[in-house]
């Protein structure tokens, strides 16, 4: 006899409004599995079905996948902390000195945000040389890895904008560095540097740039590429496989002539 | 209906029986052909569950790492109080590493900007299309070419006194010279590797040793001054 659980299940997936939304239908066959992606706004970027080989654990390390998750974390983490933060001088060091020490859990949603970021910057750094050892990168996934590249920028304005927000000596100092580097650049740099910060110093309008940045235009721009990256990988045919690589390819090429002297 | 052929297709050698060969068969089978298709599951579950198994498993590390590590804070920003060192964050350390050995038009905006484009135009490179043993061939000249540029680097680095970069190219240099005199058939696993190694996997070796050593060095071994410091000294 099934559990109470599973026939309430059962019940709902019969229901008309969950099939509205879920179209894939209730089942378990190949059918409705391939349905589950291909019916789904967010699943369809991905191929229906994956090689076998590409689940074990050593062909990705699932760099991608954590470096996703991260990403998504730092969403979750990210909109809470928004929610006790305003970008101005002084208010947004004591915003975080009260997520440290007056909000219920705002202590722990600050290290997760902070933990999670490094952990984003230091993924995507694995997850592009891991791509590159493997030569993933190889036609026909070159524009993939350009997008990469793109991403893994991103991520890096991303965590370098957020180092600002808490509006500490850490991160005045930081920013100070940071962007003195960019009046190095030949004619534009300093026009480059107040465009950065509003300004000539890193001051409230620096501050509200950065926050606009951080929460607003890089995530999006980060989102818009993933929907790219992800895609690409089920157009370019998905998870790049060992043929090419050096021992690989080597060991197939014989094994095919070995074949073709058969008579 | 198909309309009615003007044509007979026959097959054979013989002129008189078949005047016009229109059908080549050959032997072997052709490069393109499939000789198996390799066994595929299905996105939906088998890998959605396992990427689901594989972010749990992140979230927990780092929900345990905030529970018990907090994020550095420190006192509010002040303008007219600048710490000493002031550092950026770990990931452009080995940036502000080599501002310390070049000038800023060299070190931050040069050197990243070829960086950046050197990784935009990686897959555009026909250089690692073939992914042979960088010295199985050649070996003479190639050997000659990346000892060159060895010693042509450590060279460049002591005239900046960046003595921090010089153990990766001694490092690097001597694993080439053993690359070079080893064989794919060798008995010794880690000499076989080398030997397969192509040309770009020693050039992006080479620069995620560096970065690595420099990021490490800006990190934990920069004090007061941007001097040197033995971290557990302090």
């Amino acid at each position: 006899m099934p559990s109470p659980i599973a026939t309430a299940l059962d019940r709902l997936e019969r229901t008309r409004v969950w099939r509205s939304i879920f179209r894939s239908g209730k089942g378990r066959s190949t059918l409705h599995n391939a349905l589950v992606i291909q019916q789904s706004v967010f699943l369809h970027l991905f191929s229906v079905k994956v090689r076998k080989r590409m689940l074990s654990l050593g062909a990705t390390w699932y760099l991608g996948t954590l470096t996703l998750a991260t990403f998504l974390l730092l969403v979750v983490t990210g909109v809470l902390l928004m929610l006790y933060y305003h970008p101005s001088v002084p208010q947004a060091y004591t915003d975080v000195k009260d997520l440290q020490f007056v909000v219920s859990s705002g202590l722990f949603l600050r290290n997760l945000h902070r933990w999670s970021a490094h952990a984003m910057v230091f993924l995507a750094f694995a997850h592009m040389f891991r791509v590159f050892y493997r030569g993933a990168y190889r036609p026909p996934r070159e524009f993939n890895w350009v997008v990469g590249v793109v991403l893994l920028l991103i991520t890096l304005l991303l965590s370098y904008t957020g180092y600002l927000l808490p509006w500490d000596q850490l991160a005045y100092w930081a920013i100070t560095v940071g962007t003195n580097i960019s009046s190095a650049v030949p004619l534009v740099g300093d026009k480059i540097r107040f465009l950065l910060l509003g300004g000539h110093f890193v001051n409230a309008n620096a501050l509200l740039r950065f926050y606009v940045l951080h929460c607003v235009i890089l995530p999006l721009s980060a989102v818009l590429f993933l929907a790219v990256h992800f895609w690409r990988i089920r157009k370019d045919g998905g998870l790049y496989v060992r043929e090419s690589e050096p021992g690989a390819a080597e060991a197939a090429q014989t094994s095919t002539t070995e074949e073709r002297e058969k008579p | 209906m198909t309309p009615p052929k003007d044509f007979t297709a026959a097959v054979g050698s013989d002129m008189r029986v078949a005047p016009r060969r229109v059908l080549f068969v050959t032997r072997r089978t052709s490069p393109q052909v499939k000789l198996h298709d390799e066994e595929r599951v299905q996105t939906f579950p088998e890998v959605l569950v396992r990427a689901l198994l594989a972010v749990e498993c992140l979230a927990i590390a780092l929900v345990l790492m905030s529970l018990f590590f907090n994020a550095p804070l420190e006192g509010i920003a002040n303008p007219t109080n600048t710490p000493n060192p002031a550092k950026a964050p770990w990931y452009f350390l080995g940036l502000q590493e080599l501002l310390h050995y070049f000038p800023p038009i060299v070190a931050g905006v040069l050197i990243p900007g070829v960086l950046i484009t050197a990784l935009l135009v990686i897959p555009y490179f026909d250089i690692n299309i073939e992914a042979e043993g960088f010295f199985l061939r050649n070996r003479q000249r190639r050997l000659l070419v990346s000892m060159g540029l060895s010693a042509a680097f450590a060279v460049f680095l002591l005239f900046f006194d960046v003595y921090v970069a010089l153990p990766a190219v001694a490092v690097m240099a001597g694993l080439m010279l053993l690359a070079a005199a080893s064989s794919p058939q060798s008995p010794n696993r880690f000499r076989r590797y080398l030997a397969l190694r192509p040309v770009s996997w020693w050039i992006m070796t080479w620069f995620l040793f560096e970065m690595v050593v420099l990021t490490a060095v800006g990190t934990f071994f920069r004090g007061p001054g941007w001097s040197w410091v033995w971290p557990w000294r302090s």
